[in-house]
C-alpha cells in the first residue's frame, strides 16, 4: 500500500517537473533541442500504469502545456491524447520489448506527436521551420534511456504486479 | 484495450471502451482548437487555465529571480560606489539634455497651437518584468508579470530604453503574452526619421533582423537610416525609435528593394521593459483642458 502511495507521489512530482522543464529558459542556440518532456513522461507512465495514467491525464497535461506555451488551446492536448492512446492501447505488447526496441517505439510516438503539432500549425497557418521541428525527437531519444533508468524501480514493481 | 477497460474500474473508466474515450476527447480538443482559432470565444477558459498554471511559471522563474536578488545583495561596496558615480554623471548629462528638451517642447506646443493641431501628450508608462519562461522556440514571444489586474490591454505597446519592443497579444489575470517586433507574424508602421518616408517593417523570426518589404526600388533610403514608429496603426505611440537600416539591396528588374534593418531595442537581452498607456485614453482629459485654459 505504501508502495502505491509513493508511486502516486512520484507520478505527481514527475508530471509537475515535466511541465517546469518544458518552460525553463534555455540559451537560444539549444532551445529548439528541448526534449518533449511532458509526452516522454506521460508515455512512460501510461505504459507502466495505464489504469492510472490515461487519456484524461494526457488531455489535462496537454491543456496545461497549451496555456503555458501560449499555443492554440487544444493543440498539445490533441497530440498528447493521440500518443497516449497508442501507448495505452498497445502497452501490453510494448512493455515487454527489450530496451532498444522500446526506445524505437518511443521515438516513433514522439515523431507522431511532433507531426500532429506540425500539422495543426500548418492548418492554422502558422509558419514554422521544418527542419528544427524534428530536433526534439532527436533529443527525446537521447533522454529516454535516462527517464527509464530514473524510474527503474517503478518499472520493476509493475512488471512483477502484472 | 480490454485489459485496461476491464481492470481500471476505479475511475469509472470501465464502462466506456478506450477507443470511444479517445474519440470523445479528440473531438473535445478539436472543437477547443476550432473555437480558439476563431478568436476570443475562449478567453475566459484560457484565463482560468492561466491561473492554474501560474504557480508553475512562478516556480520556474523563482531560481532566476533569486539569482538576480543574490547578485544584488552580494555587490561589493566599491562596485556600488562606481555605479553610483557613473549614474550621477549620466543623470547630469540627461538633465542638461532635458533642459534643452523642455524649451523645445514648449516651443513645439506653441507652434502646434498656432497650427491648430492637437498637442502631443506625454504617455503613462510602467516598468514590467519579463518572466524567465520560454514559450514556443519558433516564435518571438515572451510573458510579462502584469495582467488584467494592472489594466493591461491587448494591443498595448512595450518599449525599452532603446526602442520599441513589441505589443501585448494576450492578457490573463497575472500575466500577459507579448509578441516582439521581430516575430515573423508582426508588422509595424514606421517612418524614416531622415525624410519622413512611411512604410511598414516586418519581423523575420530572428531577434536581430527586421525586413522592410514594401519599399520601391527608387525609394530614398540608405543604410544607417533611423526608423521611428509613425503611430499610424494606432497601436504604437509615434516617434519612438524602432530600428536602423543595415543594408539596402536594389536589383534592377525588381520593383521592390530588399531592405534589412536591425531593431534598436535589446529584444533578446531585456529583463525589464516599459508598458505604455497612450495619453489620449485617460490622461488626455485634464491635459487638453489645461492647454485650453492656457490659451
Amino acid at each position: 500500500m505504501s508502495g502505491v502511495k509513493s508511486q502516486r507521489r512520484m507520478l505527481l512530482i514527475s508530471l509537475f517537473s515535466a511541465l517546469m522543464l518544458a518552460i525553463v529558459p534555455l540559451p537560444a542556440a539549444i532551445a529548439v533541442y528541448r526534449p518533449d518532456w511532458v509526452p516522454i513522461v506521460l508515455i512512460f507512465w501510461s505504459l507502466m500504469t495505464p489504469e492510472r495514467v490515461g487519456l484524461l491525464t494526457a488531455f489535462l497535461m496537454g491543456l496545461a502545456l497549451d496555456a503555458l506555451s501560449g499555443a492554440l488551446l487544444g493543440q498539445h492536448a490533441f497530440a498528447m491524447v493521440t500518443v497516449v492512446y497508442l501507448s495505452v492501447r498497445f502497452h501490453l505488447r510494448i512493455r515487454v520489448f527489450p530496451v532498444w526496441q522500446l526506445s524505437v517505439t518511443v521515438i516513433l510516438l514522439l515523431i507522431i506527436y511532433e507531426f500532429m503539432l506540425f500539422w495543426i500549425d500548418g492548418v492554422v497557418g502558422r509558419s514554422v521551420p521544418v527542419i528544427e521541428r524534428w530536433a526534439p525527437v532527436v533529443s527525446g531519444a537521447l533522454v529516454w534511456p535516462l527517464v527509464l533508468s530514473y524510474f527503474a524501480g517503478v518499472r520493476d514493481d509493475t512488471q512483477t504486479r502484472v | 484495450m480490454n485489459a485496461v477497460g476491464g481492470n481500471g474500474g476505479s475511475f469509472g473508466k470501465g464502462s466506456v471502451p478506450l477507443g470511444l474515450r479517445f474519440i470523445i476527447i479528440a473531438i473535445v480538443s478539436g472543437s477547443l482548437m476550432l473555437l480558439d482559432h476563431h478568436e476570443s470565444h475562449l478567453t475566459r477558459i484560457r484565463q482560468v487555465f492561466s491561473i492554474v498554471v501560474y504557480p508553475i511559471q512562478v516556480a520556474v522563474n523563482l531560481p532566476f529571480a533569486g539569482w538576480r536578488l543574490a547578485n544584488q545583495a552580494m555587490l561589493s561596496r566599491n562596485a556600488l560606489l562606481d555605479e553610483n558615480a557613473l549614474l550621477k554623471s549620466e543623470q547630469l548629462e540627461a538633465d542638461v539634455r532635458l533642459q534643452r528638451l523642455a524649451t523645445l517642447e514648449a516651443e513645439n506646443d506653441r507652434l502646434r497651437a498656432m497650427l491648430d493641431s492637437s498637442a502631443r501628450l506625454s504617455d503613462r508608462v510602467l516598468v514590467v518584468e519579463i518572466l524567465a519562461v520560454d514559450l514556443d522556440p519558433y516564435r518571438q514571444r515572451f510573458t510579462i508579470n502584469r495582467g488584467l489586474k494592472d489594466d493591461v490591454y491587448i494591443g498595448q505597446a512595450l518599449l525599452d530604453a532603446d526602442g520599441v519592443v513589441g505589443q501585448i497579444v494576450r492578457v490573463d489575470h497575472m500575466t500577459s503574452e507579448v509578441i516582439l517586433i521581430s516575430d515573423a507574424d508582426h508588422a509595424l508602421p514606421i517612418a524614416i526619421n531622415r525624410n519622413g518616408l512611411r512604410t511598414i517593417v516586418v519581423g523575420t523570426g530572428d531577434s536581430n533582423r527586421l525586413r522592410l518589404p514594401y519599399l520601391a526600388n527608387s525609394a530614398d533610403i540608405k543604410s544607417g537610416d533611423l526608423l521611428v514608429s509613425s503611430g499610424l496603426g494606432g497601436v504604437f505611440p509615434s516617434g519612438y525609435p524602432v530600428g536602423r537600416v543595415l543594408e539596402v539591396l536594389r536589383q534592377p528588374g525588381q520593383s521592390f528593394a530588399e531592405v534589412i534593418a536591425e531593431p534598436l531595442a535589446q529584444l533578446d537581452r531585456d529583463r525589464e521593459v516599459l508598458l505604455v498607456w497612450e495619453a489620449d485614453d485617460e490622461a488626455g482629459g485634464p491635459t487638453s483642458t489645461s492647454i485650453a485654459e492656457a490659451q
